[in-house]
């Protein structure tokens, strides 16, 4: 088990430098750092002045082991389009988004599980039959595009719910369900098929002959063994939350870190980049560390591999 | 395959042929939705009744069926939407196949001598494999158009770079069961080089598997490729490609609600019918791998 967790640990820091290397390179690799932090009025006296403050001057190596140190202490440097600490800025626009996956995971969870459970407990039914096209649809289609459908129908058609930016709970509903419906396509059929399997055991047609009733079978006997793959699979969703809020941040012009990365990409703002892209793979890698712990508890063969 | 019964014999050759197509339970529906995309795409300078590009500011903002000249109706420019939709399905088809041919070829490559030898290439493709299958890919896709930026090349680059490690992990997990064989025993001690057993004898028992994944595959492709236009991070705005067609719209869904409506259903109808395919390639070719 320690094994385990510290390989999976190297291999999450290994992951991490990767990308702290790539978004390192990235300033260096699209031009002259100096020269874009110096802007056009710059002399050349400045600019070498410049390159000398900031460290510029010296190997690449040297500069990469600066910018990590700088790194891990929460250092990524002053924005040079907004003049602020790229760091402040990413606290800033971080609960937003945090909040919005939250929401989202949970509405994924909360919805997914139990449909799943009548898809497989009415199997055939109208239920199953519109808990599939409900899952396949959640897959094929784009989030960017049903937000915007989304918005157009509640939002200026109906004028039932807000269409941009943060609030109060209602504006949560558009955003969340579209992020979470792709997680929840996967939960339904995942815990469908699991259910119809636990359901044809012989421990639930036991529970059944003893007399139970019907309501304590599904969910005492087999709900809690058919929702195990659901969990592990709801972390790669935690995962896939943080793919999908971009787009859904954009549409819906909510102030998260998706959208101040777009927009770092626009401007060039590589301060601003370097603590998006670094925020979000570690977000990455620790929730999958912790998905990858939890499975190996609730399955021991993993455990002593 | 199906050989042939009594039954079959003395028949005429097309009632035959169509009894044998009819008994492989195509999902029909998804087979002519790829067709059209394929004919689409390979003829778009055929079938296009307007150039995508050509503005006519006159006949902007008709609605689909109002002027029937335009029968999916034109953009605030007046551009023809239904050509610049079957423009967009080449760009479509374009990037996919690039993206996702060359990542099965790395990703089988991998995968093949991966099994084969184990050891440290194996372990180190692997962990990558897992780093690159879990990881956020429009992150991947971001950092990769910092550094290269926007454009064709970058969005091939971000999928192929996490589409390999699907292609790589399957594959290998089949070579480490068909290495057991007697048959890979028997060239071995024949003395056969390890590419030419991995090329004759490893490689075709696992063709299979590579047209599932590459079918289950397609639309994951296709929908990262579009939100990557969506989000402005691939081709220039003002070409055709679905994902930047359904961003243009966007701001004036309420006026001109078609704009953005019409490339989401070519997105969404692509998808599904690619999905459907994969489905039943899957369980034509594999039951066991039902559940992937």
């Amino acid at each position: 088990m320690q094994r385990y967790i510290l390989v999976r640990l190297a291999q999450g820091l290994l992951t991490l430098l990767v990308l702290s290397m790539a978004v390192f390179l990235s300033s260096h690799l699209t031009g002259d750092p100096a020269l874009y932090l110096l802007g056009p009025e710059g002399t050349q006296e400045d600019y070498e002045q410049l390159k000398k403050n900031i460290g510029l001057d010296k190997p690449l190596p040297v500069q990469y082991v600066v910018f990590l140190g700088n790194v891990v202490r929460g250092d990524f440097g002053t924005s040079p389009i907004t003049g602020q600490s790229a760091r402040d800025t990413l606290m800033e626009r971080l609960p937003a988004t945090l909040q919005l996956a939250g929401v989202a995971f949970l509405l994924t969870l909360i919805v997914g599980i139990p449909l799943g459970v009548l898809s497989a407990v009415k199997r055939d039914s109208i239920f199953d039959h519109l808990g599939k096209f409900f899952a396949v649809l959640g897959i094929a289609a784009p989030s960017f595009w049903v937000a915007i459908m989304l918005i157009m129908l509640f939002g200026a058609i109906l004028g039932w719910l807000p269409t941009f930016g943060r609030g109060g709970i209602d504006h949560y509903i558009l955003p969340a369900f579209v992020l979470s419906w792709g997680g929840m396509a996967g939960i339904v059929r995942l815990v469908r098929s699991s259910m119809l399997e636990v359901l044809d055991t012989e421990y639930v047609k036991f529970a059944r002959i003893k007399g139970l009733p019907e309501q304590m079978v599904i969910y005492k006997h087999a709900l809690k063994n058919a929702v195990i793959p659901a969990l592990t699979f709801s972390g790669l969703t935690l995962a896939g939350l943080l793919n999908g809020s971009v787009a859904i941040e954009v549409v819906f012009a909510w102030p998260g870190i998706g959208r101040l990365l777009l927009q770092g990409i626009t401007q060039r703002d590589f301060p601003i980049i370097q603590a998006t892209v670094l925020a979000a793979g570690l977000f990455y890698v620790v929730v999958s560390l912790v998905v990858d712990i939890l499975y190996a508890y609730v399955n021991p063969r993993i455990r002593y591999e | 395959m199906v050989t042939a019964s009594n039954a079959e014999v003395g028949e005429v050759w097309w009632r035959l042929a169509y009894r044998r197509v009819r008994n492989l339970k195509l999902p029909w529906i998804s087979v002519f939705i790829m067709l059209i995309l394929l004919v689409c795409a390979g003829f778009a300078p055929l079938v296009a009744p307007h150039d995508p590009t050509e503005i006519n500011i006159l006949d902007g903002k008709l609605a689909p069926g109002e002027n029937l000249n335009y029968p999916l109706g034109t953009d605030i420019l007046g551009r023809d939407m239904l050509s610049r939709l079957i423009y967009g399905a080449r760009t479509t088809v374009f990037i996919s196949l690039v993206a996702l041919g060359t990542g099965a070829l790395a990703g089988t490559v991998i995968g093949l001598v991966a099994g084969f030898r184990e050891g440290w290439f194996d372990a180190i493709t692997m962990r990558a494999a897992d780093a690159a299958l879990g990881f956020p890919t429009i992150l991947v896709a971001m950092v990769i158009v910092v550094i290269m930026g926007a454009g064709i090349e970058s969005i091939i680059l971000a999928v192929l770079l996490t589409v390999w490690a699907r292609f790589a992990r399957m594959i290998r997990g089949d070579v480490l069961s068909i290495k057991g064989m007697d048959y890979i025993t028997a060239a071995k001690i024949a003395g056969v080089s390890m590419p030419m057993i991995i090329w004759r004898h490893v490689f075709p028992n696992t063709v299979n598997t590579l047209m599932i994944i590459t079918s289950l595959q397609v639309g994951q492709v296709i929908l990262l490729e579009a939100s990557l236009s969506f989000l402005g991070l691939g081709l220039p705005v003002g070409e055709p490609a679905w994902g930047i067609m359904v961003s243009e719209g966007k701001a004036v869904i309420l006026d001109v609600w078609w704009l953005s409506l019409l490339p989401g259903v070519a997105i969404t109808v692509v998808v599904l019918a690619f999905n459907y395919f994969g489905d039943w390639m899957r369980d034509a070719l594999d039951p066991k791998l039902r559940r992937l």
